[in-house]
């Protein structure tokens, strides 16, 4: 089978705490994100563990496939506002994606 | 003793020795929800045996008190306890709210006991839910601040807490005694049995702040056991005064005394980010929650009985 070749998209990833769910996710359509997928996590960071046994103490990991311009507006914009009063971090990396048009 | 306080030692044994033990969130979520309706049920079929309009005083002197009691200690705050603006805006917050599990136990204590206890109890735990949130939120930020009034009001309105106890309430009230009968056996008999698991987890949480415990205990020990004797004593006169049963008094004084852990977290985390969660609730679940849950409730129904000249 002959193999799709595929394009270069951002992966954004920002693992922060579940309080911020509703205000992220607003600022992601805000900022541009097409789509963006979150899951539970928890951890260990400066901020101390993060169990997620309840509502405080957990964590979400929110996942953004996006072009570089977007990811970049996104993750200025986090660091302003969020960085620091809030347990967060941001990731960026290169992704293959096989349908460029849906990012 | 009774077993969901054993349940609630059990939990916090196995967290100080840190047991290989620990609830999916799932299964908290879940457990914390069912107790939020089995309340709200209860209060709104007992609510409609009753004319709507007698319970706004009594709402009314709630929502005094739930302006009142962050206002008097979030001085003690600042210059006794020398925190910053904002987490003495927020710990007063917690206090001036009330504990969903606090009052749970308290219930199950009455229950035990068959000691009866006015129908409306519940809706003024909904409405002390909320004052606190918005006076801690003013406190910090001052009167003049630009606020995002319609993002505050979510968290005030909307929070799982609020909107789990008036659903109960309103889903009680709609469908009466014999309406809600079918569906008892989960939310009224198994009462007990969910609150001892919950019990469990609390006991977990409550263990896993005793490491920030050794950090700020030197304040927040004497502040979180006095202050809700202080606040109990208070409950206790205004319960008198709103000519509640011995019962009714003593269920709002526990809702005076007890501090909050699910609605006023989340809402000082958006509204006040500066303040640091850890000092509040080491303050919350770490201290006041097990003092009033082992200790505070049967105090006060002293404080109840003493009132009413019956002890």
């Amino acid at each position: 089978m002959e193999r799709n070749a595929g394009t270069i998209r951002r992966l954004l990833t920002i693992i922060t705490e579940s309080v911020l769910e509703t205000a992220l996710t607003r600022d992601l359509e805000k900022l541009g994100a097409q789509g963006f997928t979150i899951v539970d996590a928890r951890g260990k960071g400066r901020r101390g563990v993060r169990e997620g046994g309840w509502e405080a103490s957990g964590n979400i990991r929110v996942d953004v496939v996006c072009a570089e311009e977007t990811a970049r507006k996104i993750a200025a914009h986090v660091q302003q506002h969020y960085y620091d009063d809030y347990a967060m971090i941001v990731l960026l990396g290169d992704v293959e994606v096989l349908r460029p048009e849906k990012f | 003793m009774d077993p969901i306080l054993l349940f609630f030692l059990f939990g916090l044994a196995a967290g100080l020795l840190r047991a290989e033990l620990r609830l999916p969130s799932a299964i908290y979520d879940f457990v914390s929800m069912l107790l939020l309706l089995s309340i709200g049920l209860k209060g709104g079929v007992e609510l409609a045996n009753q004319p709507f309009l007698s319970v706004l005083p009594d709402v009314l002197v709630a929502i005094l008190m739930g302006i009142a009691l962050p206002l008097m200690i979030y001085p003690v705050l600042r210059h006794v306890g020398r925190f910053k603006r904002p987490d003495a805006a927020s710990i007063a917050a917690h206090y001036g709210s009330v504990s969903v599990g606090t009052f749970a136990v308290a219930v199950a204590w009455l229950a035990t006991r068959e000691i009866d206890y006015e129908a409306h109890l519940p809706l003024l735990l909904v409405v002390l839910e909320m004052p606190a949130i918005l006076v801690g939120i003013v406190l910090a930020r001052g009167l003049r601040a630009k606020m995002d009034w319609r993002s505050i009001g979510h968290e005030v309105f909307l929070g799982k807490g609020v909107v789990l106890l008036i659903g109960g309430l309103l889903i009680g009230w709609i469908a009466g005694p014999e309406g809600v009968a079918p569906i008892g056996p989960l939310f009224f008999d198994l009462f007990k049995g969910i609150l001892a698991v919950f019990l469990l987890e609390m006991g977990l949480i409550a263990a896993a702040q005793a490491s920030s415990l050794k950090r700020y205990g030197v304040f927040l020990l004497p502040f979180g056991t006095l202050v809700p004797v202080v606040f109990a004593g208070i409950g206790t006169g205004l319960g008198l005064l709103m000519g509640m049963s011995p019962g009714g008094t003593m269920l709002f004084a526990v809702l005076a005394a007890s501090a909050s852990y699910i609605a006023v977290p989340a809402a000082m985390r958006i509204s006040v980010p500066q303040a640091n969660p850890t000092l509040s609730l080491t303050a919350s679940l770490g201290i006041t929650f097990p003092f009033n849950v082992l200790v505070g409730i049967p105090l006060y129904w002293k404080f109840a009985e003493w009132a009413h000249g019956a002890g």
